[in-house]
């Protein structure tokens, strides 16, 4: 019985956080953050060599074999870090590659994206939603039809992985002819969207396991709980620092009860979702019958209470906090990412409601 | 990450399943009074190594090696099958680990055994009507005359005075001593000239608070737990007892089974209400809430069986204010189930305990009920005085 990390998980969550204080201090940050690009082929290069771009791929395609615990330890410390990188839609399609392509496939495409030579995106979402049941891109002949929306780090990307009507997958080249990038201004500068046109562009169906995008989304709810809790931490921890140091009235303002109650609280509303994202990830892993509504339940909850925790941090910064130039925003933004990319709380009830046995 | 126990606690597991197969009880003892029935099938426990596991033997317990797992299989079985094993009331709950810690051999053995049996009763005396969160500006005064104590003041809101024989509380023993240095702990029989106990009607309608009034009450001066003026340091102890028992998940989770048996037993536009889709995502929302708590609670409890406290100190501060957050948001989400039929709730004849039976009067119950946690044990806002200040390192507030 162990509920808990490992010493190598441990480390491994050390490492990236270390990483990611080091080489994207928050000067280095604003600056990424404000161009709006959303990747620095520096911070890649990091990633890949500390071999996060392909943690979760099979060791046979020079993946590290790992499982979704760790990756979602590695998400944690991007989101506490509001490190901007391609990595999760790298690692979903990267994810999707693995579970549900041919042998053939994955021996073509992962082991450059197992080192981060080739990047890779995830098309998901459409007008009708994010499940895959509700996919309506068409694949025929080879060809794609259809449009997918708020596509993260399209312009990154050398090849994308699209999830297809009838709750398929396939990939498409980047430069292939018929496929149209038009970016569209996204919440969160850190994470760069685009809507993609399919035009009779050239992909090529996943041919192996038909239940890969089941597993890619609720992988995706889990990295993205996991991303929105080290964002809700790092809200929490900047704003319990800054009310250490904000003095009126002749004190702290932390000294008043006023606010270390509301910074308390934010605590409270952001730790024990540690453990729901440990479960959700080790479910993933190691429990499949309880993985979908797992996965649901910590992204429901997760990034609902990091938005919270986002405005009280906002309104306990007072003026500065409403300002483009207080770091609390990046934050924030990325809690708003979190939240609604791959569907809102509201919509994870349902499913949850959907799959619950009461 | 392994959420299994392993074979050797399978093992147990089983062999304990096979025991409580003995419950309830059958042919001559199912006729025996209730209480008599629970008092025999919890001393078989005891017998067998499952109540009071690892209380010494000489104190009335099993007397075996402490081991969190065992104990997690303990209360998981016994729970499923409703049969009587650790009872977990002031007594057994809050002062035996407090003696165990800090009593003599002889408080020990005089009193542990017969509090374990339910033979003896106790009730907590704490608070005092001047002093509830500021604790220790307590007054009631104990001052030793001879080889005892004599008691005069007044403490309140003391559950469970009516039916106690003994209380376990805070007295000021030291006047001329700092404010929490002057206070001892002492051990004082109820039932005497000089202790009057007065009912308090509770917001729930039921009997179970009073006030003990102190006028010459006496206590023997080996009733004195630890030192003279340590009694605060020694009521921190049984307060971490306090905070963890409500904090236990399976207050909520039992209270979440309650919504969802409300929810099916009461109708919403001719249908049952958890068919209705905006009841269904308010419970997923609130399924959310009761997970947190329970994984939470599944880490903090693998973290202390291997030993390593200290990585889950910050969710231990927080899941008292945690766990009662969440029992506020069940309690309203049932209330409101019950729609306008909540105008005609009568209270359930109920004392301190869930209602499990989904009715009206149980609902309205459990809404009021939910209140208690977040009072008894420190208030919700002193527990977000000790998150801030000991967790998040905040400065402390201005005290006297």
């Amino acid at each position: 019985m162990h509920f808990g990390l490992t010493e190598e998980q441990q480390l491994l969550q050390e490492t990236v956080r270390g990483f990611a204080s080091g080489e994207c201090p928050p000067a280095r940050l604003r600056e990424l953050f404000d161009t709006g690009e959303g990747h620095d082929p520096a911070l890649w290069k990091g990633l890949a060599e500390m071999g996060l771009t392909g943690l979760l791929l099979p060791e046979a395609h020079g993946g590290a074999g790992l499982g979704l615990l760790e990756q979602a330890l590695v998400m944690e410390e991007l989101g506490a870090a509001a490190l901007p990188s391609p990595l999760l839609g790298h690692t979903l399609a990267g994810l999707a590659i693995a579970l549900g392509g041919s042998d053939a496939q994955r021996a073509r495409w992962l082991p450059a994206l197992a080192t981060g030579e080739k990047i890779a995106g995830i098309a998901v979402a459409e007008a009708e939603g994010w499940d895959p049941e509700t996919w309506a891109l068409r694949l025929e002949g080879g060809r794609l039809e259809g449009r997918k929306r708020f596509v993260p780090h399209a312009r990154h990307a050398d090849l994308l992985v699209a999830g297809v009507a009838g709750g398929g997958l396939a990939v498409v080249e980047s430069g292939a002819a018929g496929l149209g990038v038009e970016d569209t201004p996204g919440v969160d500068l850190a994470h760069p969207l685009a809507e993609l046109q399919f035009a009779g562009a050239a992909a090529e169906a996943l041919a192996g396991d038909a239940g890969a995008a089941q597993r890619v989304r609720d992988a995706a709810l889990v990295l993205l709980a996991a991303d929105a809790f080290g964002a809700a931490w790092r809200l929490v921890s900047m704003t319990v620092d800054y009310a250490k140091q904000r003095e009126q009235f002749g004190q702290p303002i932390a000294q008043f009860q006023a606010v270390k109650h509301e910074l308390a609280d934010m605590a409270t509303a952001v730790e024990p979702s540690r453990a729901l994202i440990w479960y959700a990830a080790h479910a993933f892993d190691a429990l499949p019958d309880e993985a979908p509504r797992a996965a649901a339940v910590a992204k429901a909850h997760v990034c609902a209470r990091a938005c919270e925790v986002g405005r009280s941090a906002v309104e306990l910064h007072g003026g500065i906090g409403f300002t483009w130039e207080c770091d609390v925003q990046i934050w924030l933004k990325r809690a708003l990412f979190d939240r609604a990319f791959f569907g809102t709380p509201e919509h994870q009830h349902a499913r949850i409601a959907a799959l619950a046995d009461w | 990450m392994d959420l299994s126990y392993g074979e050797e606690y399978e093992v147990f597991r089983r062999e304990l399943r096979d025991f409580l197969r003995g419950w309830p009880l059958t042919g001559a003892e199912a006729e025996l009074p209730p209480e008599e029935q629970e008092q025999l099938f919890r001393k078989r426990g005891i017998e067998a190594g499952y109540v009071y596991r690892s209380i010494p033997a000489e104190y009335g317990g099993a007397g075996l090696e402490s081991n969190a797992i065992f104990d997690r299989v303990i209360q998981e079985e016994y729970l499923a099958s409703g049969a009587p094993g650790n009872k977990l009331d002031q007594g057994p709950g809050l002062l035996a680990p407090t003696l165990l810690e800090f009593g003599t051999e002889e408080q020990k053995r005089e009193l542990i055994p017969p509090t374990l049996a339910g033979e003896m009763q106790w009730c907590q005396g704490y608070s005092e009507p001047g002093s509830g969160s500021d604790l220790a500006s307590l007054q009631t005064t104990a001052k030793l005359e001879g080889d005892e104590w004599v008691l005069h003041g007044q403490k309140i809101w003391t559950s469970n005075a009516q039916n106690a024989d003994m209380m376990f509380g805070l007295f000021r023993t030291e006047p001329d001593a700092g404010k929490h240095a002057g206070i001892s702990y002492l051990l004082v029989p109820v039932k005497q000239p000089g202790v009057d106990v007065r009912p308090l009607k509770q917001i729930t309608g039921s009997l179970e608070f009073n006030e003990v009034f102190f006028d010459g009450a006496r206590a023997p001066a080996k009733n004195l737990v630890g030192k003279r003026g340590e009694g605060w340091t020694i009521s921190r102890a049984t307060l971490k007892h306090e905070r963890n028992l409500i904090g236990n998940p399976r207050l909520m989770t039992g209270q979440f089974e309650v919504l969802l048996a409300t929810a099916r037993a009461t109708q919403k536009n001719g249908r049952p209400a958890i068919e209705d889709p905006t009841v269904r995502a308010r419970i997923a929302e609130l399924e959310c809430w009761v997970r947190a708590c329970e994984t939470t609670n599944l880490r903090m409890f693998s973290a202390q069986a291997r030993g390593e406290e200290l990585s889950v100190m910050l969710s231990m501060m927080m899941i008292k204010l945690f766990s009662t957050q969440v029992m506020d948001k069940i309690a309203l989400a049932a209330y409101d189930l019950i729609g306008s039929e909540a105008l005609l709730a009568p209270f359930a004849e109920n004392d301190s305990i869930y209602d499990t039976s989904g009715t009206r009067a149980g609902v309205a119950h459990n809404y009021f009920f939910s209140l208690g946690p977040a009072i008894a044990g420190g208030a919700s806002n002193i527990q977000r005085n000790i998150i801030g200040e000991r967790g998040l390192g905040l400065p402390r507030d201005l005290r006297r």
